[in-house]
């Protein structure tokens, strides 16, 4: 998208020109496929829309009908048989009520093939996106993404709605060529000189407007993407007083974009009644044709009036061919964009071993690792470490030493390119899809809620009870301020928890993965935006938490914990602490052991509380 | 969204020249309700009829008002050629070449003309009609769109927090889209359709009285059920709309999500609420078309009914000598102008839910009072120099919530450093809400230099008092760009020199690009402790008097965190601050401590005093926070 920004215009129509022929054969590819995958309805919509065609024409049959056998002979006679009357009443309403159904079934049956063709591809294309692996993620951003699983899907889509009536208007042209070619030769084929005019008119349209419809789609994203930028930005927007600056640039946008509309919208203009007025000048041309034959005997006047007549009835109709064109171009863009999608490969292959079982903490195991976003660049390298059952280790190193990568690989959200992490002796890769969750938690730094109830957000499916819930509420500090909320547990939290507070979030977060009590918990700097105070009563809970249900009674260990954290308390909890640095373990030991021997890591440690022991010294 | 069919076809159905408006019309045009109660949501402008939400667009987009009476010609001038060119042919065909003596060639030729000039005509004026109708349209919806922008930056925080992020975007990008259709394919040829109606209905009258009623009997029907589609389909497209935001919520979890959604191996339950969304957005679509659909096919049924009706009556009437056989014959044929138009109008109508829709979203975030009036011109300008701050008896309560602020009075001297304390909500965050004006205490005033902050202007409040927010926002676009939004006419040279002053020149000689640096969406190609040196540096380009600060709690690499720590020092000197501290460390340094607890302002003075009041609120905090610092 942003490739084409400030284009030029030959460049636009340079492009235009090449897309132009390409899109009109790749739009009749992707209705092919339509079609492919909704027979059924395509037929019955398809179907409707001829019935509707064929009644059109019967409509002047039936008045015709009328007028010779009913009308002419009534007011000739003085007289009219009841029956009759019963007649024209019966075909006139039978052929109305049969075009009735055939419009019901032509537009009821478009409306169903575009929306299940769309809910189909929006359910694959969130599929995929759910089977891709994180790295696949991390290289498309959200934005795009988002468009994909919907305007793409919906671009893609568009000629379904006018694909109905467009077949009924082929066949009811074919019906109406066929007649006028019986009717007489000559007339017939200057009335269907009217065809490849229209086709030129449809070629040069999609080649006028194509460019700028495209630049019409561009904007709209960029439109759209400004809005979303600053109102999510708005506070800083607000504070800042720079509600004039951003609707400017807003508006600047904006206007871009009406110009290119008011472009299209000319072209369009122009289009439509030069669509609408060719099958009127062919039926003149025709006339002027039939008059001279007729006059020299050539033709009959009924033909003419044949070839006349047939010509203005599929007038008409025939736009809808240039609507079903006129949508090729967005439709041809959207499925590319949505069939990338859905053509991405990578999934993570799974094994097939259960969750390795036990009551306690697990061992966890890691050796040797090696990983890096792309060839040659080492994000890790050569680590290993175990962390008996029960244990806890606090990772512990600068921005960018590997920390959140070692939590993204221990929860298998990307695989190693080297080396191997265990739990309980098992490959995270020979685990079945899901069995990694069962014995493993992570709770990220920057939460993510769903649009759900706070029950929802906690129980994420999970089977477990509201005192389950509230339990682990408790030990993540949160029960507070559920309870204060109007409708308790089942409060909807909206589009990603907006209305709470960041540190609110963390702790809803935090209760999602103790519910579960996993065997081994990942907290990734998890309590950096709750408070200290609140910080400090959750570590507490968390050690009585596992105290509570894992440990000792049974002999068994409690829940093995991995922390990432940069404040003292929370690495102070940590029976080894891995100093990180550049992708390796720099040092290890306890935090005392560290503090004392590495000034690398005291200055680590200590430069968040630096000026605080400043002051109380 | 749905597709929008344009009005296409020979079927037919009745449009309601007399109003097409819903049910409730008691929304004044004047003014939206400044409803107290659902303070925090946006303003859907459901109850708005469809002419009173005409009316209120009009009102916000006077462009879409420019020419129309030109346009309006035109369009009776291409509709009249519609007519005629039909007509032309039917002559030419019927005296012309069916004449009683052969061919009669100079009338053909005459007609021939006539019909080619119609044509022509015709073509012209819908041509320039479509063209004015495009480009007044797509003016004023440009026009709404900003307007409705601007306003959604100047509702409360609260509502632009509460809300849909999507939704609000929604409403200023397809919402708008939706109605352009509306406008140009809408509109005017609605009113144009129901004049061609009446021109019909003379036309008939002057043929035959009774053979009118028996056309307007036909279709009375129909146009008595048109309201009643109307109001279904506009009951369904609503339900379409809403079930577009959950179905895009629904669809944005497994994107933004992914990593909880993996680690919580939740993918099938993800997938499983996706495709609920997917399938009610699927059969809300489908019944809105099948409502359209249904409605559209009535209008056939009618007119086979007149058809049918005009041909037995007007034997009867034949009869009776009322009537001859060319007459009934030529009505039949009239009937077909009267069809017409009933057909455009009723597509019309009901297509025009759907905009008429997506319009009244856009107009209700113009109708949601920004409740925080801006003084404007009669508004105080603050004296510059570092500002005086006074609490006085300031209560505070969110809409139907509990009080969060009771009683608070504080005053802060000029220049003086102050920490606000206290737990998670305590209330703290709140004073940096009401001192930076986006909220207004619900009892009593905070005063700046003596006046009430609700009395000064606008801009002199933005210009005196910044608020550095807890996670540095920043835009997709340069640093210079992002910290030339403190300072707009900033010089490189002014940037580089504050950055100098804060002490982040080295760190910007690091970036690759220095000051040119792309950030990223969110500024997310930075991290997060830069992002907060962004932030610091545009609060200081921005020079305020006061400086408000909620402090990030995040931890951020220490090497940052120093660096930060400088930053924030040097930033703060020579004005009046108050930090919103979540760290012992920020309270200790500042010349004083204020303690909230539970709404209530519980201690105040300087750190060394307070910790010294033994089993104090502080006294408390300052002991979990330094057991933990100590720890081992």
């Amino acid at each position: 998208m942003s490739d084409t920004r400030g284009r030029s215009e030959t460049g636009l129509a340079d492009r235009n020109h090449r897309q132009g022929r390409g899109s009109t054969r790749a739009g009749f590819a992707v209705l092919w496929v339509a079609i492919k995958r909704e027979p059924g309805v395509f037929a019955i919509s398809t179907a409707g829309s001829i019935l509707f065609g064929a009644l059109t024409v019967a409509d002047a049959w039936v008045l015709g009908w009328s007028t010779d056998n009913v009308v002419l002979p009534a007011f000739r006679d003085g007289e009219v048989d009841g029956g009759l009357l019963w007649a024209i009443l019966a075909l006139f309403m039978g052929v109305a009520i049969l075009r009735a159904v055939g419009i019901v079934a032509r537009r009821v049956g478009a409306g169903v093939m575009q929306y299940r063709l769309q809910a189909s591809t929006r359910r694959a294309v969130t599929r995929r996106y759910l089977a891709l692996p994180m790295e696949w993620h991390q290289k498309h951003p959200t934005g795009e993404l988002l468009s994909n699983a919907n305007s793409d899907v919906e671009a893609a889509w568009g000629p379904i709605a006018p694909l109905p009536m467009a077949v009924g208007t082929v066949a009811m042209m074919v019906i109406a060529i066929g007649q006028m070619l019986v009717a007489d030769l000559v007339l017939a084929v200057v009335g269907l000189l009217i065809f490849p005019a229209i086709i030129a008119t449809n070629v040069v349209y999609q080649h006028l407007s194509q460019g700028w419809a495209t630049r019409a789609q561009e904007l709209r994203a960029e439109v759209s993407e400004i809005a979303h930028e600053s109102f999510d930005g708005a506070m800083v927007v607000k504070t800042l007083g720079r509600e004039p600056q951003e609707t400017e640039r807003f508006a600047a946008k904006a206007r871009e974009l009406r110009e290119v509309n008011i472009r299209v919208g000319r072209i369009r203009a122009a289009f439509d009644p030069i669509l609408a007025a060719l099958p009127n000048v062919g039926v003149l041309i025709v006339l002027a044709v039939g008059v001279s034959r007729v006059s020299s005997g050539a033709a009959v006047a009924g033909d003419v009036v044949t070839v006349a007549y047939l010509l203005t009835i599929v007038s008409f109709p025939i736009r809808s061919i240039g609507w079903l064109l006129g949508e090729f171009p967005r439709s041809v863009v959207g499925y590319r964009r949505v069939d990338t999608v859905l053509r991405s490969t990578g999934e993570m292959p799974y094994g097939d071993q259960p969750a390795p079982t036990g009551t306690g903490g697990v061992e966890l195991r890691v050796e040797d690792l090696g990983y890096g976003y792309e060839p040659g660049q080492r994000l890790l390298e050569g680590l290993s470490f175990v962390a008996a059952p029960g244990s806890t280790i606090a990772l512990v190193g600068a921005t960018a030493s590997g920390k959140s990568t070692i939590t993204t690989l221990l929860t298998r959200l990307v695989d190693p390119h080297r080396g191997a992490i265990t739990i309980d002796g098992a490959d995270l890769r020979d685990l079945a899809p899901g069995a990694l969750a069962e014995q493993v938690a992570i709770v990220p730094q920057s939460a993510f809620l769903f649009d759900d109830t706070i029950r929802g957000n906690v129980a994420l499916g999970a089977d477990v009870s509201d005192e389950q819930i509230w339990a682990a509420l408790r030990v993540a500090q949160a029960d507070g301020f559920v309870e204060q909320l109007a409708e308790g547990l089942s409060t909807r939290l909206g589009e990603r928890g907006t209305s709470l507070s960041g540190g609110q979030r963390q702790r809803i977060s935090l209760a999602r993965a103790l519910v579960r009590r996993p065997r081994l918990l990942i907290l990734d700097d998890a309590t950096s935006a709750v408070d200290p105070e609140v910080e400090q009563r959750i570590l507490a809970g968390l050690r009585s938490h596992d105290g509570g249900h894992g440990s000792t009674s049974d002999g068994s260990s409690g829940t093995t914990l991995v922390v990432v954290a940069y404040r003292k308390a929370t690495i102070g909890l940590a029976d080894e602490v891995l100093h990180l640095e550049g992708g390796r373990i720099a040092d290890r030991g306890t935090h005392a052991d560290l503090l004392r021997r590495s000034p690398s890591y005291a200055r680590l440690v200590n430069a968040y509380e630096h000026s605080s022991e400043q002051v109380t010294r | 969204m749905t597709t929008v069919e344009r009005p296409a076809e020979p079927d037919s159905e009745p449009p309601d020249p007399s109003e097409p408006s819903e049910p409730s019309e008691h929304t004044a045009p004047g003014g939206g309700t400044r409803n107290r109660t659902n303070d925090t949501s946006l303003a859907t402008g459901e109850d708005l009829g469809a002419m009173a939400t005409i009316r209120r667009g009009l009102h916000y987009s006077p462009e879409l008002k420019d020419g129309i009476a030109g346009t309006l010609l035109l369009a009776v001038l291409a509709s009249v050629g519609q007519v005629i060119v039909p007509i032309a042919v039917q002559q030419t065909l019927d005296r012309g070449l069916n004449g009683d003596g052969g061919p009669d060639t100079s009338f053909t030729v005459l007609m021939g003309l006539v019909a080619a000039g119609a044509i022509g005509v015709t073509t012209w004026a819908s041509y320039a009609m479509t063209s004015r109708l495009f480009t007044t349209s797509e003016r004023g919806l440009a026009t709404l769109r900003i307007k409705a922008f601007r306003h959604v930056h100047d509702l409360p925080l609260l509502t632009q927090n509460t809300e849909r992020r999507g939704a609000l975007v929604s409403r200023v990008t397809s919402d708008v889209d939706q109605v352009s259709q509306f406008l140009v394919f809408g509109g005017l040829l609605f009113i144009i359709s129901v004049g061609q109606i009446l021109i019909a209905t003379v036309v008939m009258l002057v043929y035959s009285w009774q053979l009118t009623i028996v056309v307007w009997v036909c279709f009375a029907p129909l146009f008595l059920s048109l309201r009643f589609f109307q109001r279904k389909l506009s009951e369904a497209y609503g339900i379409v709309r809403h079930q577009v935001g959950l179905m895009l919520s629904a669809i944005s979890e497994p994107v933004v999500g992914a990593a909880v959604v993996r680690s919580y191996a939740v993918e099938a339950r993800t997938q499983a609420r996706i495709d609920e969304a997917v399938l009610r957005h699927q059969r809300a679509s489908v019944r809105a078309q099948g409502y359209t659909a249904f409605s559209f096919s009535l209008g056939g049924v009618s007119a086979g009914l007149a058809n049918a009706g005009v041909l037995i009556v007007g034997i009867w009437l034949g009869f009776a000598g009322d009537i001859t056989s060319g007459t009934v014959l030529a009505f039949a044929f009239l009937v077909t102008l009267f069809v017409g138009p009933v057909q455009m109008g009723t597509q019309i109508v009901t297509e025009a839910q759907n905009a008429i829709a997506g319009w009244r979203r856009v107009l209700g975030i113009l109708d949601t009072p920004a409740d925080l009036v801006d003084p404007g011109p009669d508004g105080h300008v603050l004296p510059r120099g570092p500002i005086d701050v006074r609490f006085a008896d300031v209560g505070f309560a969110y809409p139907s919530g509990p009080p969060v602020l009771r009683a608070v009075d504080l005053s802060i001297g000029a220049g003086r450093r102050i920490a606000i304390v206290g737990e998670t909500g305590s209330g703290k965050s709140t004073f940096a809400k009401l001192l930076t004006r986006l909220m207004d205490p619900t009892t009593g005033a905070v005063l700046l230099d003596g006046i009430d902050v609700r009395d000064i202007s606008e801009t002199s409040l933005r210009s005196s008092v910044v608020l550095v927010p807890q996670e540095g926002f920043l835009f997709d676009d340069t640093i210079s760009a992002n910290v030339r939004y403190g300072r707009l006419a900033a010089t490189e040279a002014e940037i580089r020199a504050s950055a100098d002053e804060l002490g982040l020149d080295d760190w910007l000689a690091g970036l690759p690009h220095g000051l040119e640096t792309r950030v990223g969406q969110r500024g997310e190609s930075l991290s997060a402790g830069e992002r907060q040196l962004v932030a610091l540096l545009r609060a200081h380009l921005a020079d305020p008097d006061l400086l408000v600060l909620d402090e990030a709690t995040s931890a951020v690499d220490p090497q940052l965190e120093m660096r930060i720590g400088r930053a924030l020092e040097r930033l703060m000197s020579g004005r009046t601050s108050v930090t919103i501290a979540h760290r012992m460390s920020t309270a200790e340094s500042a010349d004083e401590v204020v303690v909230v607890d539970r709404g209530r302002i519980v201690q105040r003075g300087p750190h060394a005093v307070l910790v010294a009041e033994q089993g104090s609120v502080y006294a408390g905090l300052h002991h979990s926070w330094a057991a933990q610092t100590a720890s081992s």
